[in-house]
C-alpha cells in the first residue's frame, strides 16, 4: 500500500520537529523537580534497607559496620534458601505453562476466526481485571472443593492462571505487528501447519514471547496476595517468608537479604536500559 | 484450503481458563447465596443472609473507608505521575529516567513493604532521625491510616507513571507550540490541549492504580491499624479465621463490582471517545498496513483493543 511510503517519507520530518522542540527545552522545569523527588522518595526505603544491612546491631541505631547479616544469610538460613528455591521452582514453572498455552491461544486469536473467538479472547484477559484478593479466595475455595491439598501444585496452578493474561496480551500484540503475508507466504510454499509455527510464526513473535516469559516469571516471584491463600505446609515462597519475617519483628538478615535482591534488580535491568529505549521509541 | 486450527490453538488456554479463573468465581457467585456451613464452609440452598451481612454498620463503615482510602490514594498517586510522566517524555534521557522508575518496581513487593516498616517504625530510621536531631522520641508513624495511604501511593506510582508517560511521549507537543502561538497561556494549553490528548493514559493509569488499591490486603495488614482495616482484610478474615465462606463470598462479590464497574466506565469511555483518542492508534495502524491484512475482519481500533494495547503496553514496561 503506498499509504506505507508516504508515513515513510512524513516520518524523519516528525521526528526532526520532535528534537527541535526537544533541544529547546534544557531548562529544568517544575516537572522535572517533580520526577526528581518522585525518583528519591522512590529509591529511599532502597537505600535505607541497604544502609541497615551493614549495621553490626539487631536495633535501628547505628552501631557500626559489619558483614554479619551477610554471613548469616549465606550460611545459617536453610529456610529461607528453601523459600528461595520454591519460588524459583514455581516462576519458571509457571512462566513456562503460560508462555505455552498463552502463546498458542493469541497465534489461534490472530489468525484464525472461529465460533466463540470473543469470549475466548475476554476470558484471556478477565484475570488481570479482577483484584487478586478475589482471585486468591476464589482459587481457595475451589481447592477446597476439588480436594486438591495445598502446596506446590496449588501455588503453580495459581501463577499459571495470573500469568496466563500477560503472555497472551504480550504475543497477541506482537503477532498484530508483523505482517502476516509472510505467513500466507510460507503456506502458498507449501509449508504445512506446524512448519509454519515453528519456522516463521515462532521466531517473528519472539520478541513478545520472551517478554511474556520474563513478565510472567517477575510476577510469579512477586506475588504475595494470592500465594498467601493457596499455599500449604512445605511450600513456602520468598515473599511468604519475608512475611512470616514482618510478623516476628525487624530481622537484619531480611535486610541483608533485600540489599542482594535490590543489587540483583538493577543489575538485572540495567542491561536492559536498551530494551528500555526501544520500548520508549515504540511508545 | 487451509483448515481453521483456530480452536485447537486457543482450546487449551480457554479450558485451563474455564476451569481454574472461571469455576472458581462460580463457586465464589453460588457461595454468596448459600447459608453459613455449622463448621464452617456452606449448608446447601438459597439464602439472602451474606448479603443482608453486608448492611451490618461495622461492614459499611470498612466499605466507605475502603473507598475513601482507594479514592485518596489514587489521586495522589495520579497527581505526582502526571508530571512525572511529562518529565520522562519530555527528556533527552527517556531511557535513564524510565529506569530510574522501573528499578523500585522491580524490586520485590514484600520487600519495598518491609523497607517501609523499618524506616517508620519505633525503633526505625526516621525515629532514629528525629532523635537525632532531637525532634521527639519514638514517635507513632507506623499502624495507621496514614502510613497505609504513603505506602500504596509509593507502591502504584510506576503502574501510573508508565502508562501516563507512554501517552504523553506519543502526544505531538507541536500541538502545544501551536496554541501558545494563537494566544493560549502556558498552563492553559496542557489542560486545554495535552489533556484532553491524553486522557487515554490518564484513565488507564486511573485503573492500574485503583483496581488493585480496592482490593488492597497486604499493605493494610502489614502497615495499617485499626482505622485502616479493609475489605480485603475482612475477606481474608472470614475466610481464614471466622470461616463464614458466604459472607467472604458476598465481599468478594461486592469488590468485584466495584472494580468492574470502575472497568466499564474505562471501556465505555474509551469507545465514547475513540475517534480523538484512538486517531494515533488509527494512525499507526495504517501505517503499518494493518487494515489491509485481513479482509473480513471488522476490527475497531477502538474500545476494546484500546483497553488491551494499553493493558499489554504496561505488562510491556514491567517486562
Amino acid at each position: 500500500m503506498n499509504t506505507q511510503a508516504d508515513t515513510l517519507a512524513v516520518a524523519p520530518a516528525t521526528t526532526q520537529t520532535r528534537m527541535a522542540s526537544g533541544s529547546r527545552k534544557k531548562r529544568w522545569g517544575a516537572s522535572d523537580w517533580i520526577y526528581a523527588a518522585t525518583v528519591l522518595f522512590l529509591f529511599l526505603p532502597l537505600f535505607v534497607l541497604f544502609f541497615y544491612s551493614f549495621n553490626s546491631s539487631k536495633g535501628g541505631t547505628w552501631t557500626g559496620f559489619s558483614t554479619v547479616w551477610y554471613e548469616k544469610l549465606i550460611f545459617s538460613s536453610p529456610a529461607l534458601w528453601k523459600a528461595v528455591a520454591n519460588s524459583l521452582i514455581i516462576a519458571l514453572g509457571s512462566a513456562s505453562a503460560a508462555t505455552l498455552l498463552g502463546g498458542l491461544a493469541a497465534v489461534g486469536t490472530s489468525r484464525y476466526r472461529f465460533r466463540l473467538r470473543g469470549v475466548v479472547k475476554s476470558l484471556s484477559f478477565m484475570p488481570m481485571l479482577f483484584p487478586e484478593i478475589v482471585v486468591g479466595v476464589s482459587l481457595l475455595v475451589f481447592f477446597a472443593g476439588v480436594g486438591l491439598k495445598l502446596g506446590m501444585l496449588s501455588i503453580f496452578i495459581a501463577h499459571t492462571t495470573f500469568n496466563l493474561p500477560f503472555v497472551y496480551l504480550l504475543v497477541d500484540a506482537r503477532l498484530e505487528e508483523f505482517d502476516s503475508s509472510v505467513i500466507e507466504a510460507a503456506r502458498d510454499l507449501g509449508a504445512d501447519e506446524f512448519q509454519t509455527l515453528v519456522r516463521v510464526i515462532l521466531p517473528m513473535a519472539m520478541p513478545g514471547i520472551a517478554s511474556g516469559f520474563l513478565t510472567a516469571v517477575t510476577l510469579s516471584l512477586e506475588d504475595f496476595v494470592i500465594t498467601f491463600f493457596v499455599s500449604g505446609p512445605g511450600s513456602t515462597t520468598l515473599p511468604l517468608y519475608i512475611y512470616s519475617a514482618i510478623r516476628f519483628g525487624v530481622s537484619p538478615v531480611i535486610n541483608a537479604l533485600s540489599a542482594v535482591m535490590v543489587a540483583l534488580t538493577i543489575a538485572l535491568v540495567y542491561p536492559l536500559r536498551n530494551f528500555l529505549k526501544a520500548f520508549a521509541a515504540r511508545a | 484450503m487451509k483448515r481453521n486450527y483456530g480452536p485447537l490453538y486457543a482450546g487449551p488456554q480457554a479450558l485451563w481458563l474455564a476451569v481454574f479463573f472461571a469455576a472458581p468465581l462460580v463457586i465464589i457467585v453460588a457461595y454468596s447465596f448459600m447459608r453459613r456451613g455449622l463448621y464452617g464452609g456452606v449448608a446447601p440452598g438459597f439464602s439472602l443472609e451474606a448479603y443482608r451481612e453486608l448492611a451490618n454498620p461495622n461492614l459499611a463503615a470498612v466499605a466507605f473507608r475502603t473507598l475513601w482510602v482507594s479514592a485518596v490514594a489514587t489521586a495522589i498517586t495520579l497527581l505526582i505521575a502526571l508530571p512525572c510522566g511529562y518529565s520522562i517524555a519530555r527528556s533527552r534521557n527517556q531511557p535513564l529516567r524510565l529506569f530510574l522508575v522501573i528499578v523500585p518496581f522491580w524490586t520485590n513487593f514484600l520487600v519495598r513493604i518491609y523497607a517501609w516498616i523499618s524506616i517508620l517504625g519505633n525503633e526505625g530510621f526516621l525515629n532514629d532521625f528525629l532523635r537525632a536531631l532531637g525532634l521527639g522520641n519514638g514517635l507513632q508513624f507506623l499502624y495507621n491510616q496514614g502510613a497505609v495511604i504513603l505506602v500504596l501511593v509509593y507502591m502504584y506510582l510506576p503502574y501510573a507513571i508508565l502508562p501516563l508517560f507512554s501517552s504523553i511521549d506519543k502526544f505531538d507537543f507541536t500541538l502545544l507550540e501551536a496554541a501558545r502561538d494563537l494566544g493560549a497561556s502556558r498552563m492553559e494549553s496542557l489542560r486545554l490541549v495535552m489533556l484532553p490528548n491524553i486522557r487515554g493514559g490518564i484513565v488507564t493509569s486511573l485503573l492500574f492504580t485503583f483496581i488493585p488499591i480496592f482490593g488492597a490486603y497486604a499493605i493494610p495488614l502489614l502497615v495499617g491499624g485499626k482505622d485502616s482495616y479493609m475489605l480485603g482484610n475482612v475477606i481474608a478474615d472470614q475466610v481464614t479465621k471466622t470461616r463464614n465462606w458466604p459472607l467472604a463470598a458476598s465481599i468478594s462479590m461486592t469488590v468485584t463490582f466495584i472494580t468492574g464497574l470502575a472497568a466499564i466506565l474505562y471501556l465505555a469511555r474509551s469507545r465514547r471517545t475513540a475517534p480523538a483518542a484512538q486517531a494515533p492508534l488509527a494512525a499507526q495502524a495504517a501505517h503499518e498496513g494493518r487494515d489491509s491484512r485481513r479482509p473480513g475482519d471488522s476490527r475497531r481500533p477502538g474500545a476494546k483493543g484500546g483497553a488491551r494495547g494499553a493493558a499489554g503496553k504496561a505488562a510491556e514496561a514491567a517486562a
